[in-house]
């Protein structure tokens, strides 16, 4: 279990807290989002969590142990990170690029085993990519691109897994094929997948929990159709939306401001309103 | 096929120059040394092969090896293709350390001081950028021009105070010669470079990772602190050991880990050996040239550029813009 308790953060020079006490947890198996506007402080959380930034108050728990003071090599093995999409400096082919979760693995002077290969393979495999095996992984699609990443993420062999907007480059298809992807991971490995989306329509579909933030606070926490309301969207996001009940699932869908355009005749325009309002 | 480049290239370059030794006699010559035997070993030729060529032929190969061997250590480090080993400052504290010491200090061997403020230089370089703490790519680039700025007015200096015979021989020294091998330099070079790039050979395949930016080689389980200061302090002391057997010789370090990249691909743990090969066979190619095409030993570093540009060009056109990492 990852335990994230009341984490306070602050950039050096600046006066305002980032993260005023955020709270939550995670469990193997299930995949929990970080859901919020821009600014609302998840990429921060994520850093936190990573290591990359220290928090000034709070801990981070990994079963029961603090993990905020370990070196990188030895938190790499217990939490593996898919980065947002990256602009890579070489043309690496996939297997080598796979092949670079495997460095907290093999030790300094060394190079990568025939065991570091056989499970670069099967982290590939496991994301069903392994036709890409020798392509370089700066000419596949953006969706395969984040699959490497998330094989690489495998390969780590951590037990917990962070995505960082694992959608945010990918078109509609690709999208719903990485998460799915994920989900399938997050419950046949047992990881603890903790991810971050803008989405809140892709939050409700693919999460099991959702922890709601904003302006550095946990505003609402639990399952996603307890957390993900109208009035929880209304007031984070401050735009007005409806959410739809339709085939025991919930959609959101934001309502549409019409009332300023003049070019419309008022005829049309309340048609049009009663539409949306169905 | 890289790998046995430098030994052909070795070969050619033993039997090419001013005084014709036939093919056959170098390998009778080498093989008779290697086994001790008496024949043979009054002849002109086995002085010529075995006391100035072979030296100078090692020595070019070394110094190869270095520029080259740090040239891609560097680019992976700093994610950037076009990075070459004197980006952090070794070439301009180097000729500083070979202006001081032909100009005012004659007594102290070039070789010695242009490794002193070589490697001072690349000090300072990483001492001014680490001054916030972390020491990240974009502040030691910036610093390793600063410092290259400062030390190269610092020679300018020495340059327009000098007797132009002093001048002379500063500015023969920057373009960067092997007329000066033999065996002493050999055994120090080869002892600098090797000690130098060992560590970088071993930890080549972590160069992966390290290109991929700080954050994410740290969050892969990189201590990317420790591995940049092993990868820059082991290459900047082979680099500025070349620098000192050799002077200033440019674009191997830049080049010839490119046309590698671009002949077998990114991957450092095969990258690495074979740009060292290739450096080393493409160095001693081109100091062969330099010292058989004319009467004169022309500089080698002149003959780097004039047969590097062009292949470059060659090569660029050839493999299109996929060979650039897009």
């Amino acid at each position: 279990m990852l335990e994230v308790k009341g984490i306070h953060f602050r950039h050096q020079h600046l006066e305002e807290d980032v993260l005023k006490g955020v709270e939550f947890d995670a469990v193997g198996g299930e995949i929990t989002t970080l859901l919020g506007p821009n600014g609302s402080g998840k990429t921060t959380v994520f850093k936190c969590i990573a290591g990359l930034w220290k928090p000034q108050r709070g801990e981070i728990l990994f079963n029961k142990k603090d993990i905020s003071n370990l070196p990188y090599e030895k938190r790499a093995k217990m939490l593996a990170i898919v980065p947002q999409e990256h602009e890579p400096p070489f043309p690496y082919s996939v297997l080598d690029a796979v092949l670079m979760g495997r460095v907290s693995h093999v030790s300094l002077f060394s190079s990568p085993s025939k065991y570091d290969y056989f499970k670069a393979e099967e982290a590939i495999e496991s994301v069903g990519i392994s036709h890409l095996k020798e392509k370089a992984y700066t000419r596949v699609s953006g969706g395969e691109r984040q699959l490497v990443l998330i094989a690489r993420a495998l390969a780590q062999e951590a037990p917990v897994m962070l995505l960082d907007e694992p959608t945010s480059h990918l078109d509609f298809r690709n999208q719903v094929i990485v998460l799915n992807k994920i989900k399938e991971i997050a419950r046949y490995k047992g990881l603890i997948v903790l991810m971050t989306l803008h989405d809140p329509n892709l939050a409700m579909l693919f999460s099991d929990k959702v922890v709601m933030m904003n302006n550095g606070h946990v505003i609402s926490k639990g399952f996603p159709q307890e957390v993900i309301t109208e009035d929880n969207l209304k007031s984070v996001y401050m735009i007005d939306v409806s959410v739809i009940n339709w085939c025991g699932k919930k959609f959101i869908c934001p309502r549409i401001n019409q009332s300023k355009d003049k070019i419309i005749p008022a005829k049309v325009r309340i048609q049009m309103h009663d539409k949306i309002l169905i | 096929m890289v790998l046995i480049t430098p030994f052909i290239a070795g070969w050619l370059a033993l039997f090419i120059g001013a005084f014709n030794v036939s093919p056959v006699m170098v390998l009778k010559i080498l093989l008779n040394d290697i086994i001790q035997s008496p024949y043979l070993s009054n002849i002109p030729e086995r002085a010529i092969i075995l006391d100035i060529r072979l030296p100078r032929v090692i020595l070019a190969g070394l110094v190869g090896i270095a520029l080259s061997g740090s040239g891609v250590t560097l680019q992976g480090i700093f994610r950037n293709p076009l990075v070459d080993p004197f980006i952090l400052g070794i070439s301009a504290g180097a000729a500083l350390g070979c202006a001081l010491s032909v100009g005012f200090f004659p007594q102290i061997p070039v070789q010695l001081t242009s490794f002193v403020f070589g490697v001072a230089a690349v000090i300072l370089t990483y001492t001014i950028s680490s001054t916030q703490g972390e020491v990240s790519r974009l502040p030691l680039i910036l610093s390793g021009v600063i410092i290259s700025a400062f030390f190269t007015a610092m020679v300018s200096i020495v340059k327009f105070l000098v007797e132009p015979h002093k001048l002379q021989s500063i500015v023969f020294w920057l373009m960067g010669s092997f007329s000066l091998s033999d065996w002493r330099l050999v055994k120090i070079a080869g002892a600098g470079i090797i000690a130098g790039l060992l560590p970088v050979f071993l930890m080549r395949w972590r160069l992966n990772a390290m290109s991929m930016g700080e954050d994410e080689a740290k969050t892969l389980g990189v201590n990317v602190r420790r591995e940049m200061i092993i990868f820059i302090g082991a290459s900047s002391l082979a680099v500025s050991i070349a620098v000192s057997v050799s002077g200033i010789i440019g674009w191997v370090g830049l080049m010839v880990p490119h046309l590698v990249r671009m002949l077998i691909g990114p991957d450092h743990k095969t990258l690495v050996p074979l740009s060292m090969a290739g450096g080393a066979a493409f160095m001693i190619f081109a100091d062969t040239i330099a010292r058989s095409l004319t009467d004169f030993d022309i500089p080698v570093g002149i003959i780097t550029a004039i047969v590097g540009a062009p292949f470059f060009v060659y090569l660029m056109k050839k493999g299109g813009r996929e060979s650039w990492g897009r």
